[in-house]
């Protein structure tokens, strides 16, 4: 029997050198003349800039350079928006450094290039800019009344809005036995990677090389080639060991043109480490949403419609891929549902903070609190049982692949298989919610116990295409080049998988080669859960296209057809005599392609790049659910179990699965009781630091019970496969939230807002 | 995240060190275990011109039984070897009750019981304990040596008693055994995050269980921890029972006036300051001196 590599847990090739301290972050990086940078960034919301006094700070020995806009104007372009752009955007787009005027604390207004950080921070002290402050906007609706404008040139800080609908959401408003208007929030919050920005430059001879680089490479290069006007194929893109992602690392933003540009400029190295309080106000936030939402149904508990109006708060400027986060609330508010009717206007609304981008599973963790939040709302009004009113409403296995409609601007929503109430069964069955009557309780210490359920459908693997290279060497070795990046999912060891069963070579002589712009000329990188989808799929193409290339070229060396032949193991063997005499080995191989030569495409070498291409998305889905037990009297909640059941089609590695779920669990768990990003009324950022930005700790975060299931692979890709990464966090905040409404309705609370700080619950409690 | 520039001094002597102070003053900062300077300094929120680093100077390190019964602490001591000493759980067992909520027990390997005392943070676990047993510190100079009480020490938020050129020696912890009975409590979003509020408490009850002195502290509810005089006037004379102890509550509530941050309001802090209060008596009157256990590591 050969061994099955898809489908095995195997420990994470990659962990050893992470364990043992060896993995090259990009701080490791250290070049010859290597000379470091740092930012004025701006201490006002919103100001205007008078002047800009350099004098000073150059001055200082070991201060090599301070760049301003004036130093950039001649290049000076908008950094371009990646995903859902809209022509609306682009006068809120933001350029690498400020030229007028200041619009978040934090507003990059000069870099700094010295000897040591140490020095440029010193440097930072002695740069005077004039500043002549400006009253903020801070909160979403004194923004929508345009009396402070942010981006003078538009004249509005509604930087986006549209409609999107499907069926007749009058009719269902009409027809309506029951409806229910609720307002929710989410918190301002981000995905916080413990290893924070950075990058290395280096320039010689008319190359540019950029570590530092991740997530989407290839576009970034784009990017930077068009900003700097330098040519695509001489700037060289490198990933390295990535400490984390989660959206928010590796995206085009200021610093990505500034460090490059100061490295031109100097002809010299210049690195640039993002430190935490840097991190908090410079890298992108996420979920701050507000949504007016309405629900119609019947009396039973039916779904009519839904129709809502979500407003996203994109701080200062629209960012590379800021107005997803509100299309993507929008585009999946309906959830895993029959949802006849549904209309929903989306707003982009500029106010005076850090700009937004997306962090793991963007949109979906609101859109599923505020929809399983109303859902249970709406039970509880309907005397239903929760978990029965969804099991009514829930789209069935035989209505797939179910069209939801228009509910992106972009595109119809289809759900491409899946059985929704078997993963909720059995969410309910692993917190045994059918033998725990009633559903809350007070214990003896007077805390107040409730279970809370909630279900989610999540889009991954967005295309159009991704590309894996593979090259044979003559001892056998199997090279495989990603088009996709890696910050920390473990690709080294899946795409070994998938490889060593599609090509049918063992595991260990695989190597995976990613993060380098050189490795191949196409790549779409890692986001949105499209790892494994895209880049798993490229490789298993790949290896299909690379299978048939070597049986053709040993059946025309063995003088017989391709189809009497196998590769197994990394051998040729005649088809049915696999355990006797390997007839080739495919080093062996290699060589014939070299003397192949020319009669090849490939000119001589065992290589095939192949691009998997997709049109549509692939949707996990599952079911979260959570015990819980709050003391009243001082707001704190603890998590007593926490289920994540979750449908990816297909587990390439069962245990890097679950520590996906776990991890996103753990950070959904933070988001939701912890984290927030809180400013005050002018615009300061209050939790700058770890002090205030409160992380998730071992002891905040229960075990989670993560189950997987792979009841219903995609049929939109050879392999089968969903995304796996996002599952675990997108219905903590639902989850959570209906499980302290429960335990704490008999005092009268209803969480429409989260975090859930012992504060606010304790003021929920007292009004 | 880096310093400002600072020189810096590795004294080998108190004397040595004070010396440094007194030639610095204002323009010093002793450098202890670090965990709240460093990240000030990094943060440059404190930008000494001199460091004064403390950590090799012998002598200022130990727990030592006192003659009277009680107990004195060197300034340099490690928060984390008050947590393991058998002596602290014997002679001051609230002490011990409070010290793994200090952070992490990382912290508590580098934190020192000097640092905490002299750094001072309102919402910080030692600070409240040393008020609520009657603690004295000896406070010393290139001048001489002074003794300060506990309640004469905290001065407002992260403001002490300490002179630019003292340094902060020992304190002095009277003994609080026998018919003592000890309690104490705080809420924080994380564990081993500083508190968002809590309370000590030591209760002396006679043989009946009438309560003779009754110590009441909380933190983090103000710009220092703070005795609760008028609960502990109502509780002593009483038996301390439920409805006493919820008066006392109430007592400490209304008398708090904290302030609000991110973390949570000033309402919260009043209402759950009296919670913290009630709770601690109630631990209090079931407080045992426990056999000390070697092995026990609280994380
Ligand atoms: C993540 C984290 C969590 C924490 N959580 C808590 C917590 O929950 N509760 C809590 O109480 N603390 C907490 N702390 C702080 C910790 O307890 C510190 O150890 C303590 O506040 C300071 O002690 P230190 O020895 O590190 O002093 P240092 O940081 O070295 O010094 C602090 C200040 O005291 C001065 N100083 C120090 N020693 C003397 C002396 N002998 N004489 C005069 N001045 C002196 C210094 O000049 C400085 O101004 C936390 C720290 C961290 C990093």
């Amino acid at each position: 029997m050969v061994q099955q590599y898809i489908g095995a847990s195997i420990t994470r090739k990659e962990d050893e050198r992470f364990l043992t301290g060896r993995a090259t972050f990009v701080d490791d990086v250290k070049l010859p003349g290597m000379v470091h940078a740092t930012f004025v960034r701006s201490p006002h919301a919103h100001a205007r800039i008078v002047a800009i006094d350099t004098a000073a700070a150059l001055a200082m020995p070991g201060v090599v350079a301070v760049f301003t806009y004036d130093d950039i104007a001649s290049l000076a372009k908008p950094i371009p928006v990646r995903l859902y752009p809209l022509p609306s955007l682009e006068p809120f787009l933001q350029y690498p450094l400020a030229q007028d005027k200041v619009r978040y604390v934090g507003d990059p207004v000069a870099i700094v290039i010295a000897d040591s950080r140490y020095v440029a921070e010193d440097a930072l002290d002695v740069i005077d800019v004039t500043y002549e402050p400006l009253q903020a906007v801070v909160d979403i609706e004194e923004s929508l009344r345009d009396e402070i404008i942010i981006h003078e040139a538009p004249g509005t800080n509604l930087a986006a809005h549209y409609v999107v609908s499907t069926g007749d959401i009058d009719q269902a408003f009409r027809d309506a036995e029951y409806t229910r208007k609720e307002r929710f929030k989410t918190n301002r919050h981000t995905g916080n990677p413990l290893e924070t920005r950075g990058m290395v430059v280096a320039y010689d001879s008319g190359e540019l090389t950029v570590w530092g680089a991740t997530k989407v490479p290839h576009f970034n290069r784009e990017v930077l080639s068009s900003l700097l006007d330098f040519p695509e194929e001489k700037m060289h893109f490198i990933e390295g060991d990535v400490g984390g992602g989660f959206g928010i690392r590796g995206e085009f933003y200021p610093e990505d043109f500034l460090v490059p540009f100061a490295a031109i400029r100097l002809g010299r190295p210049v690195k640039w480490t993002e430190d935490r309080l840097e991190h908090l106000i410079a890298a992108n936030h996420s979920r701050d949403i507000l949504c007016d939402i309405e629900i119609a149904m019947k009396k039973d508990g039916t779904i009519l419609g839904i129709r809502a109006q979500v407003y996203g708060d994109m701080g200062g400027y629209i960012r590379t891929h800021g107005s997803l986060v509100p299309a993507s609330t929008a585009g999946l508010l309906m959830g895993p549902y029959n949802v006849p009717a549904y209309e929903c206007g989306v707003h982009c609304v500029i106010t005076n903070k850090t700009g937004v981008g997306t962090f793991r599973a963007p949109g979906r963790y609101e859109s599923c609190f505020i929809r399983e939040r109303l859902l249970d709302m709406a039970a509880a009004d309907l005397g239903i049982d929760p978990a029965e009113l969804r099991f009514k409403n829930l789209i069935q296995p035989s209505q797939m692949p179910y069209n939801a409609g228009r509910t992106r601007a972009d595109g119809d929503t289809i759900f491409d298989s899946g059985n929704y109430p078997q993963a909720l069964t059995r969410a309910l069955d692993e917190i045994g919610y059918a033998e725990t009557n009633p559903k809350r309780w007070v214990d003896d210490a007077g805390r107040y116990h409730g279970i809370g359920i909630a279900t989610y459908v999540k889009n991954t693997g967005r295309g159009p295409f991704e590309g894996a290279r593979i090259v044979i060497s003559g001892t056998g070795d199997v090279a495989v080049y990603l088009g996709i990046t890696t910050m920390g999912q473990g690709h080294e060891t899946t795409m070994a998988q998938i490889c060593a069963d599609s090509l049918g070579v063992s595991m260990e002589a695989v190597t995976i080669y990613h993060g380098n712009t050189d490795y191949i000329p196409f790549g779409g990188g890692t986001y949105g859960s499209r790892g494994t989808v895209m880049g798993g799929n490229a490789v298993h193409l790949a290896c299909q296209n690379m299978k048939e290339r070597i049986l053709s070229l040993a059946s025309t060396y063995l003088d017989t057809e391709p189809a009497n032949l196998v590769l197994q193991t990394g051998e040729i063997f005649r088809k049915g005599a696999e355990h006797g005499p390997a007839l080739l080995s495919l080093g062996e191989v290699a060589g014939l392609a070299e003397n192949a030569g020319s009669d090849e495409e490939d000119s001589g070498t065992l290589e095939i790049t192949a691009y998997f291409e997709a049109d549509q998305l692939t949707f996990s889905y599952g079911s979260h659910a959570a015990h819980v037990a709050v003391d009243p009297e001082t707001g704190k909640i603890e998590i007593i179990r926490y289920v994540v059941v979750e449908d990816i089609g297909r587990a390439i590695n069962p245990l890097m699965v679950h520590g996906q779920a776990v991890g996103g669990a753990a950070q959904g768990i933070g988001a939701t009781l912890l984290e927030e990003l809180v400013y005050d009324d002018s615009g300061q950022l209050l939790a700058g630091s770890f002090m205030d930005y409160l992380l998730p700790t071992s002891t905040d975060v229960p075990p989670i019970e993560s189950i997987v299931l792979e009841e219903a692979p995609s049929p939109l890709n050879p392999l089968g496969v969903k995304g796996a990464g996002e599952g675990g966090i997108v219905a903590t905040g639902a989850t959570l939230a209906n499980a302290v409404s429960n335990a704490l309705a008999p005092l009268g609370v209803q969480i429409t807002q989260l975090p859930l700080s012992p504060s606010f619950i304790v003021k929920l409690l007292s009004s | 995240m880096k310093p400002a520039r600072f020189d810096y001094y590795s004294p080998s002597s108190r004397d040595e060190a004070l010396e440094l102070l007194g030639q610095y003053g204002d323009d010093a900062k002793i450098l202890a275990g670090g965990q709240s300077l460093m990240p000030m300094m990094n943060m440059r929120l404190v930008r000494p011109k001199v460091v004064i680093d403390i950590n090799r100077i012998a002598g200022l390190s130990h727990i030592t039984p006192r003659r009277d019964g009680g107990l004195a602490v060197g300034a340099m001591t490690r928060q984390r070897e008050l947590e393991r000493s058998a002596l602290v759980l014997e002679t001051a067992p609230l002490l011990s009750l409070a010290i793994p909520y200090i952070g992490h027990f990382q912290i508590r390997n580098r934190g020192t019981v000097g640092g905490s005392l002299a750094h001072s943070d309102p919402a910080a676990e030692i600070p409240a304990v040393c008020l609520t047993l009657d603690t004295e510190f000896e406070l010393a100079s290139s001048g001489g040596e002074r003794t300060v009480k506990a309640e004469d020490f905290f001065l407002n938020h992260l403001t002490t008693a300490l002179e630019p050129v003292e340094l902060l020696t020992e304190i002095r912890i009277p003994q609080t055994v026998g018919n003592w009975r000890w309690g104490f409590q705080e809420v924080c979003r994380r564990d081993g995050d500083f508190a968002l509020v809590g309370a000590a408490t030591m209760l002396h009850l006679d043989d009946k269980g009438i309560c003779l002195e009754a110590r009441i502290t909380t933190f983090g509810a103000g710009g220092t921890p703070m005795r609760m005089d008028a609960a502990e006037e109502y509780l002593s004379g009483s038996s301390v029972n439920a409805d006493d102890r919820s008066e006392a509550a109430r007592l400490v509530s209304d008398a708090l006036d904290p302030i609000s941050d991110i973390h949570a309001s000033a309402k919260y802090r009043q209402d759950v300051g009296g919670v913290m209060v009630r709770r601690a008596l109630e631990q209090a009157l079931l407080a045992q001196a426990l056999p000390f256990n070697e092995g026990e590591d609280a994380a």
